[in-house]
């Protein structure tokens, strides 16, 4: 029979044991954090011609997009038809994200969210291009400086781009004619006067039909689309946020104020948003007719054949600042990207695979086509292959202006975008008496999360 | 007598259990409570213990973590501003939901327990949003409250009431997401009906006998029998008010006129940050910003606050009871 002293013993004992398995597991957790292996260096080899493998990639795409960029994807099989490409849609970056994290990435990353980048690359997520380019011998002038800058972080190119988005003006020409608008605004002076032309107002004052919704975020209009119209910049020479000197925001809130104040107020534009249909339905607002003129990208053309074939539009470069009439032309843009990540398996088949869809003209064409994105590189923007329609074409001539402007990768992702845009938000619901202390305050919201990310 | 004195002193004392014997219960018995004891070390003492490690360092989820001390407790109470909305956002609806969510339930129980015929339908038929999925309820109820041409505002307007923004508005979207958590309420009201219904009629007939009325008989009788119910219905309805996070992502996201309400939305918080909840916060700042460690410093608060309120309202009911017990 154990003695009193025996079972505290073994008590102790047992709960020695729990707290060293506790220990242990804690241990585990923090070491744990240590990515897992593969982050590259050097250029991993290609394929053999022979060499049977399965590469997987994970992408965002659903439904009839999936199709087409899976039918790309298998172009790969051409050189090297005993490679198996498993693409898996509807694999969001948060996905991306916790594959790298468990260990078990995709050979090859697709996301169409090109804020995150400065993320991923600065933290490891994805693996550095450029020994694979050197190595290759690839020439990325074929691609516009500002579709290469957002691919890139600090010099290190983390991903290639994959079809482009350009943002530009799109207008309902029956409208424009009615109210005896003969060119679309090409300043903001043009765009006030033009929208209080197209707008109707309902007996009771509410508005039927707006000309030109300024209200951020909503649809198109989100402060880093609209920023290089007015010549707005995100961060000073030392790195850190310098909305406050920057003259484009002050210009573009001061803007947006002025034509909520024309709608009779923030509340007034706000009860018609709301009545407004989602961003991607066929009761989109600019698709059922209660916008005479919208910002977006290029693929709002693909939705409006698709979802209001009926309506009577044309697209324009974006309108600019009035001072900044030589900018006129140009648009914001950005794009999917394509990226190897680190703990790849077949890092090396990945990089065939995101040359063939990334540099391939005929692949890029077929997949523009598809999407109705704007292909990429130079040779396929020219390419007679590519479906050209009179509104699409404004935004391959946008992509070819040479003034492109994209965000600058950061590595605090999206958050100055968001603290860019919610000022937006409370700036045109009248709660910010003062602008330029109120992006003083966004500028410390921004420093602040830029403080968390070691710097280098 | 001596005879009787021998034998017992003859008589052996109470056997006490052999030492194997006890031994093998003591096995026994550790070795039923193991599954559990394991699932709490592996499901909620090593997470919780990983998450006070990762609060103290700074951790992109990739990279291995760096210890930075209390940077991420100083950083929340003092230049992170958004997490003062989000805590705002979310002592509300801890507020606002706790109060009406069990209000509600209890109303809604009562009135059942209280039916002749069709209690089964009417109990099911309250049940049932409880089951509809969170973000696929919160698309209905932006359609139903839309302003321009929701029903709700439809009927509203016939009855001369001008009904508001909802979803649209700052004001107006928390209370549009707590009537969203009402509807939803049919699981408590199930248990606060199971706990009306266990109240012994003979307390009611008594009361009613010495004259009181229904609302006595409701303060001084129901009540109290369904304390411990009612008790953890507020416990229930503060760790959901503090978690409170699907709805709030969807409702944010289509009140900015998008319906992605997929991994990375775009829309987060809107309008003005009305519908940016703590756990919402908290997920944003881990998983899209990488900042795990700050999310875990923030995880850590949220628990201690959770913990705290259920362990205040949980020594209140034993103080109640041992009253109770003690009259």
């Amino acid at each position: 029979m154990p003695t009193l002293t025996q079972r505290t013993g073994r008590a102790r004992g047992s709960l020695l044991l729990c707290a060293a398995a506790a220990v242990a597991l804690l241990a585990t957790a923090c070491s744990g954090a240590a990515a897992p292996a593969g982050g590259g260096g050097a250029a991993a080899a290609p394929p053999g011609r022979g060499d049977k493998l399965t590469v997987t990639v994970y992408s965002k795409f659903t439904a009839r997009e999936y199709d087409v960029v899976t039918k790309a994807l298998n172009k790969l099989r051409d050189k090297y038809p005993n490679i198996e490409v498993r693409h898996e849609g509807n694999q969001d970056d948060d996905k991306i994200t916790q594959s790298i994290r468990g260990g078990n990435p995709p050979d090859v990353a697709i996301s169409f969210y090109t804020d995150n980048l400065g993320v991923w690359c600065s933290n490891g997520s994805f693996q550095d291009l450029q020994p694979y380019i050197e190595r290759d011998g690839i020439d990325l002038n074929q691609i516009p400086k500002a579709v290469r800058d957002y691919t890139a972080y600090q010099g290190k190119r983390c991903a290639m781009p994959m079809l482009a988005d350009v943002f530009g003006l799109y207008y309902n020409t029956d409208m424009f004619a009615k109210a005896g608008i003969t060119a679309p605004p090409k300043n903001t002076t043009e765009l006030f006067e033009d929208t209080k032309k197209l707008t109707q107002f309902n007996p009771d004052g509410s508005i039927k039909v707006a000309g030109f919704i300024p209200s951020m975020p909503f649809y198109g209009n989100q402060a880093q689309y609209w920023a290089p119209n007015f010549g707005a910049s995100y961060f000073g020479p030392d790195g850190k946020s310098d909305l406050a000197n920057s003259p484009g925001w002050k210009a573009m809130f001061q803007f947006q104020k002025q034509l909520v104040d024309f709608y009779g107020g923030d509340d007034k534009v706000e009860k018609f948003k709301s009545g407004l249909g989602d961003e991607y339905s066929a009761d989109q607002g600019f698709q059922a007719g209660k916008l005479a003129m919208a910002y977006d990208g290029e693929y709002r053309d693909a939705f409006i054949k698709d979802q209001a074939p009926t309506l009577k539009f044309a697209t324009a470069p974006a309108p600019v600042l009035d001072s900044l009439s030589d900018q006129y032309g140009g648009a914001f843009t950005t794009g999917t990207i394509i990226a190897i990540p680190k703990g790849a398996k077949h890092p090396g088949a990945a990089w065939e695979l995101i040359k063939q869809v990334t540099l391939d003209t005929g692949t890029l064409v077929e997949m523009a086509n598809g999407l109705k994105n704007v292909p990429s590189t130079t040779a396929s923007l020219t390419d007679p292959k590519l479906v050209v329609d009179p509104q699409f074409k404004t935004f391959l001539d946008i992509y070819a202006s040479g003034k492109l402007v994209a965000n600058p990768p950061s590595p605090i992702g999206d958050a100055h975008l968001k603290a860019v845009n919610d000022f937006a938000e409370r700036w045109l619901a009248g709660a910010v008496p003062d602008l330029t202390a109120g992006l003083k305050q966004v500028d410390a919201q921004i420093n602040d999360a830029l403080a968390q990310k070691p710097t280098g | 007598m001596t005879t009787t004195l021998s034998a017992r002193a003859a008589t052996p004392p109470p056997a006490r259990p052999p030492v194997h014997t006890a031994a093998r219960r003591y096995r026994t018995a550790a070795m039923f409570m193991a599954p559990a004891g394991l699932g709490f070390l592996v499901f909620f003492a090593y997470p919780l213990a990983a998450t006070v490690y990762y609060s103290f360092t700074r951790y992109d989820l990739i990279n291995p973590p760096q210890f930075i001390g209390f940077d991420n407790y100083v950083r929340m109470f003092t230049s992170e501003p958004l997490i003062r909305t989000a805590a705002y956002n979310t002592l509300w609806l801890v507020v606002v939901l706790t109060v009406c969510r069990v209000a509600f339930a209890l109303g809604v129980a009562s009135v059942i327990s209280r039916l002749k015929a069709g209690v089964g339908l009417v109990r099911t038929l309250c049940y049932l949003p409880s089951l509809a999925p969170p973000a696929a309820a919160t698309l209905a109820f932006v359609f139903l409250f839309n302003s321009e041409f929701g029903p709700v505002n439809r009927f509203l307007k016939l009855v001369g009431i001008d009904g508001g923004l909802w979803f649209n508005s700052p004001t107006m979207s928390k209370p549009a997401l707590s009537l969203l958590a009402l509807w939803g309420s049919g699981e408590l009201m199930i248990i606060i009906l199971a706990a009306l219904l266990d109240v012994p009629p003979e307390q009611h007939e008594a009361a009613q006998l010495d004259g009181a009325g229904p609302i006595r008989r409701f303060w001084h009788v129901t009540l109290p029998s369904i304390s411990p119910v009612l008790t953890f219905g507020v416990i229930n309805s503060i760790i959901y008010a503090l978690q409170f996070f699907t709805q709030a992502i969807v409702a944010g996201s289509a009140a900015a006129g998008s319906a992605d309400v997929a991994g990375n939305s775009k829309y987060i918080g809107a309008p003005l940050n009305s519908t940016l909840t703590y756990p919402v916060w908290l997920y944003v700042q881990g998983f899209r910003y990488f900042n795990m460690g700050y999310a875990a410093a923030m995880a850590v608060l949220l628990f201690g606050v959770s913990a705290g309120f259920t362990w205040v309202l949980v020594r209140q009911l034993r103080g109640s009871q041992h009253q109770e017990e003690a009259t």
